[in-house]
């Protein structure tokens, strides 16, 4: 144990109040007011611009496989992708990935 | 919360958040677990969870604590980690930005990727709803996630070693959100913004952590605009 309890109370603290503020940003400091459309037009695509890059590398080199890229996570992903959005819902989708996962994890 | 409408809306988010509760509570567990092999107390532990509240942030900060880092460089990674959801604050602005500031400040504490996520996606499905409504629905989906997470890092922190080393949940989050974008996706522009992300993350992943991510980010967001700006939505 080389953390003293204030450096782990620091590393809580800080943590939480900078999570906070990032979280506050835009939100807190524009308020009700009304953004220009270029602006707008921007943040629609902000929910498909960030969590594809947020799961990629965890599907490219997941956990698991000690970061190596393997057939079965591959292929849950594009199940996932392909199912939900085929079906246009998001369980249909997980349940597909995670029943593919499962079922290349026992032939590897 | 007052109408009926807004009661269902808060109804709905509960439902909605759902699958992430069931992903959630092990996570959590897991959570707890790390915390206490890389050092902390129990009590150190629920209070990184109810302080922080951010499940990858936290997982970065007790790796790092397991490999003996500085502790700024502790409290920085964390923080990178943490900063799309600068874009998260921004995305829900033109939504929910009319709220009063109380609330604001609850919505900020709440902000998470799944709550971001189901939040939006409702509120693009149904353009019509109501400022009340919108936060009925936020609110509804963190009610039960709220005290998952923190009820199970409990858990975990007193649970110690009694969970299989082998139970491999690190793969469900990334289902989960795969099958949220896969619902996303309609229009050239969200696929050019998806995939455009999805590249410029893997090819940046050397980065420092969380830049890359900003950056990709901020790019796919550009490609989505630009494509709609030419095409029309």
């Amino acid at each position: 144990m080389t953390y003293s309890t204030f450096d782990i109370w620091m590393i809580i603290v800080v943590m939480g109040i900078g999570t906070f503020l990032i979280r506050f940003s835009f939100l807190g400091l524009i308020g009700g007011r009304k953004m220009p459309e270029w602006v707008l037009r921007h943040l629609r695509y902000t929910p498909v611009a960030v969590l594809p890059g947020l799961v990629a590398p965890l599907v490219a080199w997941p956990e698991s496989t000690g970061g190596n890229p393997d057939p079965a996570h591959l292929l849950a992903a594009a199940a996932t992708l392909g199912v939900a959005w085929w079906r246009g819902n998001m369980l249909w989708g997980a349940a597909a990935g995670a029943s593919t996962l499962i079922a290349l994890s026992q032939l590897f | 919360m007052s109408t009926t409408t807004e009661k269902s809306a808060f109804a709905q988010g509960c439902y909605a958040s759902a699958p992430f509760l069931v992903i959630g509570g092990p996570f959590a567990v897991l959570f707890g677990l790390v915390s206490i092999e890389a050092g902390l107390s129990v009590f150190q532990t629920v209070a990184m969870s109810v302080v922080v509240i951010a499940g990858a942030a936290q997982f970065t900060a007790v790796q790092l604590m397991t490999e003996v880092a500085p502790v700024w460089t502790i409290i920085m990674a964390g923080l990178a980690v943490n900063l799309r959801m600068a874009m998260y604050s921004a995305s829900l602005q033109p939504h929910l930005g009319a709220a009063s500031f109380k609330q604001r400040l609850a919505i900020a504490y709440l902000n998470v990727d799944a709550s971001y996520a189901l939040g939006i996606i409702e509120y693009e499905k149904h353009p019509k709803m109501l400022l009340g409504e919108k936060l009925a629905y936020f609110f509804g989906t963190m009610v039960l996630m709220t005290p998952v997470w923190i009820v199970g890092t409990y858990v975990g922190a007193i649970a110690g070693g009694m969970l299989p080393d082998n139970l491999s949940i690190d793969f469900a989050m990334p289902i989960l959100f795969l099958a949220l974008v896969g619902t996303m996706v309609k229009t050239l522009a969200h696929l050019g913004a998806a995939l455009t992300s999805a590249v410029a993350a893997l090819l940046l992943s050397g980065l420092p952590v969380g830049s890359g991510l900003l950056i990709a980010g901020f790019l796919a967001m550009v490609v989505g605009a630009e494509i709609e700006r030419r095409r029309g939505r």
